[in-house]
């Protein structure tokens, strides 16, 4: 009845019965809330069940920065013990924990937070800066929205119910394979990345459908602001790459449930598959986390120097270039497999020219500042924090791109610090900007400057505190994942340092949650009034903060690259504008109820409780068959009512 | 700003409907993409047990295959038969292209249950593993574009007045798109697994 699922599962030790406990608490603390306020009612259907991009948007930020707290603990766990665990001292993380966290932690990280900052992101500012009223299929965007949550709540039944992988973040067979994971941990990894990779995948289908079909009237292509380009390349890589991935995961799930020989040792199975299909994969994923964080970039580079954004069509082919670049190199990530000189020259000079449109992306960047009028707000911080970063992780990559060094520092702890590098100061760093820059078009008021400068200048410094050690320490010849070393070997003192670096990042997060706080608490003084607050040049900042539901009263047109600027430049006498009726999509419950049911079918799936998965099933296709005998899923804003909300936002200007 | 390209037409929804169709399609052709690639990396790693050329009857996948293109024959015909406005006709070729599906998959269990019972099932060998995956995905598929078909067809005898709707049409186009595309998928998975298959050993 129950499959393989009984009491033991329940069994833990301290450490985790603490992760228990804070789950529980934060868990019971929100119903207890919501029931005692009588919000249930309210976030039904005000959040759970809405339509609006806007909002989805920001319940992805939500879960991602809940993941991102998760995913930062264990990064402190693993640095502690790396620091304590020399020669006598094991420190207080037995191996098969230490092997837990490090697969959590990058698991999480990268499906769960950076995904979550971007989509989060898209959903709020892709409509608004080509001049849509919304995306394209907006019910799909909360079926996406859904499932990328039922995975994520997979990820943290698994420390509740059982175990989690122990086998590296992305589960290299034979050690994922039956034989030597015999447990649920792997099976709760597969899942709930499959689940979330569907969401991934409708999620980038429609994007790429808003951004070619819903652009305003006049935005040609090469009219469009960077930002939506980034996202372009970025959903085309989601359109070609999350296909490979549901293809992989699923053959590791059927060695692992019926018995199949993909990826085993024997019976003709090929290990080496599995990497070639993951990484297929997973060097285009880098990518899709890193454009979108470039398209912040631009934005942000071009307004806080009041200057048109430098080689904008260099900018558009260099995106072009990597997108296309990405699916070529994806052999760098086993250069040791032994494939051959010839087969390493040539991902070793892919890799190393995609370096090229990447350096074209960071001049113009400086040449847009260059001789422009440079306001250092927040954003602009974590862009300069960026380039610096960026330019070292950069520099590490071309140089491991040459096989022959490769092989030297392969599975290093430099490595490690190379993709960190890029990742935190590339990724991160970018959507952390993008937040703080379009944090006022979705609330209404800014966030806090001082605060979020603290926020920053901890982060970078705990950053370079955190992964210089590691650089050295690699080249020294620490490997990843040691959860002990010998203390003959002199890397304690690096360690400690990164440690500290740790807890300097933790620092930094507190200063953000301080900052979130301390700005809902301000909100009257911090309200953006104009709509407009960091002089904006790109359509978004032309419509009332909070952008209304509809998001443009009236059918933006379009005849510059920087319309808004230009408008304001104009500055053409308002006419009086005629607002007609606008169709918005109804709420609807559907898509979270997909997402319960695919929460069902992996849950069913991890613990073989079949009855379970076929229910999950069947709710799920009839979910989607009940959905399609709507036929009239929008509901009217009248004129008049349009009206009536924007008289109101004209109201708050004055 | 200008004015003329105020007065252009914005968007249309069939149009993006269609659009992102055909771009799940694309999806659905790299998920395929990288099964075959699988096979053909597998193929010849059959651990001793038999090669394709041991296993696969020629005749009955042939078979298979005349009766698939049939169906998306009858598919489009169908398709035609709702543009203009023909329920019962449409109905009957949907009728028909559902029994042909239905009979395909039958045909394909079969095999699947007659290589069980030999003791050739997916656990034999890395080549049976692959085989039964990506021949079974498009088995799969086709189980879904069933269901699809039953699900308008029940619609439309429910359909109250003779006209189809807008969004029915533009359903049954979608629906068709996917029939073909399964067809296509079918003819590369006969290619490749089977005719290759049989002339490998």
């Amino acid at each position: 009845m129950l499959g393989r699922l009984n009491l033991e599962a329940f069994q833990h030790d301290m450490l985790q019965t603490g992760g228990v406990v804070t789950l529980l608490v934060i868990g019971l603390g929100a119903v207890g809330a919501l029931t005692y306020f009588k919000k249930w009612r309210w976030l039904w259907t005000n959040w759970l069940t809405t339509l609006d991009p806007k909002k989805i948007g920001v319940m992805y930020l939500l879960v991602a920065t809940g993941m991102l707290l998760r995913g930062v603990m264990d990064a402190a766990m693993l640095r502690g013990q790396q620091a304590l665990s020399s020669g006598a001292n094991q420190g207080f993380l037995d191996s098969s924990h230490f092997q837990q966290i490090f697969s959590a932690h990058g698991t999480i990280m990268i499906f769960f937070v950076a995904m979550g900052f971007m989509f989060g992101l898209i959903n709020l500012i892709l409509p608004l800066q080509i001049g849509a009223r919304d995306v394209a299929f907006p019910f799909l965007n909360s079926v996406g929205f859904w499932l990328f949550t039922a995975g994520m709540l997979l990820i943290n039944a698994s420390l509740i119910v059982g175990e989690f992988a122990a086998a590296g973040w992305l589960s290299y067979p034979p050690l994922s394979g039956l034989e030597y994971s015999p447990g649920v941990g792997v099976d709760y990894w597969i899942w709930s990345l499959q689940i979330a990779g569907v969401g991934s995948l409708l999620a980038g289908i429609n994007f790429i459908v808003t951004i070619l079909k819903m652009r305003a009237p006049g935005m040609t292509l090469m009219k469009m602001p960077i930002f939506a380009w980034s996202v372009l390349d970025a959903m085309i890589l989601v359109a070609f790459a999350f296909p490979i991935l549901t293809v992989t995961l699923t053959l590791l799930a059927l060695d692992r449930l019926i018995g199949t020989h993909f990826f085993t040792s024997s019976f003709g199975g090929n290990p080496m598959m599995y990497i070639n299909l993951i990484w297929a994969w997973g060097h285009p994923e880098v990518y899709i986390l890193i454009l979108p964080a470039f398209g912040v970039f631009s934005e942000v580079v071009a307004t806080m120097s009041k200057k048109r954004l430098f080689g904008y069509k260099s900018m558009v082919y260099a995106l072009g270039a990597i997108t296309l670049l990405s699916f070529l190199v994806w052999l760098h990530h086993f250069l040791t497999m032994g494939a051959g000189a010839n087969v390493n020259a040539f991902f070793g000079i892919m890799t190393a020219i995609i370096a090229v449109p990447t350096g074209v992306k960071v001049f113009n960047w400086l040449l847009t500042m260059y001789r422009g009028r440079i306001h250092l707000h927040s954003p602009m911080l974590w862009f300069l924090g960026f380039v610096v970063t960026f330019t070292i992780g950069g520099a590490a990559g071309v140089l491991m791109s040459v096989p022959a060094i490769d092989f030297q520092v392969h599975n290093s702890l430099f490595l490690v610090a190379h993709f960190h590098t890029m990742i935190i100061g590339g990724v991160l760093f970018g959507y952390f900007a993008g937040f703080t820059y379009w944090f006022p078009k979705i609330f209404g008021f800014k966030l806090h400057e001082g605060l979020g400068k603290c926020a920053f200048w901890l982060w970078f410094s705990g950053f370079i505190l955190a992964f210089v050690p590691l650089y050295i320490l690699g080249l020294m010849g620490a490997t990843r994942r040691l959860d002990h070393y010998d203390a003959s070997m002199g890397w304690q003192g690096l360690f400690i340092v990164a440690g500290i670096g740790v807890v300097l990042i933790l620092a930094g997060i507190g200063f953000q949650v301080l900052q979130l706080i301390v700005s809902i608490g301000m909100r009257k003084w911090n309200r953006d009034i104009s709509g407009d607050p960091w002089d904006g040049r790109t359509l978004e900042w032309s419509v009332p903060s909070p952008a209304p539901v509809y998001n443009f009263a009236i059918q933006p047109t379009v005849d510059d690259r920087d319309p808004f600027w230009a408008t304001k430049q104009a500055a053409n006498k308002p006419t009086k504008p005629k607002y007609t009726d606008i169709e918005v999509p109804r709420n609807t419950g559907l898509g979270i109820i997909i997402g319960g049911f695919a929460f069902l079918v992996g849950f069913g799936f991890i613990w073989h409780i079949w009855w379970l998965a076929i229910l999950g099933i069947l709710g799920v296709i009839t979910t989607v068959i009940i959905r399609t005998t709507d036929e009239h899923p929008e509901y009217t804003i009248t004129a008049k009512e349009v009206a009536r909300i924007e008289a109101e936002a004209k109201s708050r200007y004055a | 700003m200008n004015e003329t390209l105020a007065e252009t037409p914005v968007n249309e929804n069939t149009s993006k409907t269609t659009f992102g169709f055909w771009l799940y399609l694309m999806t659905d052709c790299v998920l395929f993409a990288s099964l075959f690639a699988t096979y053909a990396v597998l193929r010849n790693n059959t651990f001793g047990g038999p090669g394709g050329g041991e296993l696969f009857s020629q005749p009955v996948v042939l078979t298979e295959t005349i009766i698939l293109l049939t169906s998306s024959f009858t598919c489009g015909l169908a398709v035609l038969a709702a543009r203009a406005n023909n329920k019962r006709q449409m109905l009957f070729y949907f009728g028909l292209t559902f029994l042909l599906g239905a009979t395909f998959l039958f045909m394909e269990l079969s095999e699947f249950r007659s290589l069980v019972i030999e003791g050739n099932s997916w656990r034999r060998s890395g080549f049976l593993s692959a085989f039964f995956t990506l021949v079974g995905t498009h088995g799969l598929h086709i189980t879904v574009g069933l269901i699809w078909i039953a699900v308008m067809m029940i619609r439309t005898l429910k359909m109250r007045g003779r006209k189809f709707s807008e969004t029915s049409l533009k359903r049954l186009l979608m629906l068709s798109m996917f029939w073909h595309f399964l067809d296509l998928i079918w003819i590369f998975i006969f290619t490749f697994v089977y005719l290759m298959g049989g002339v490998q050993l």
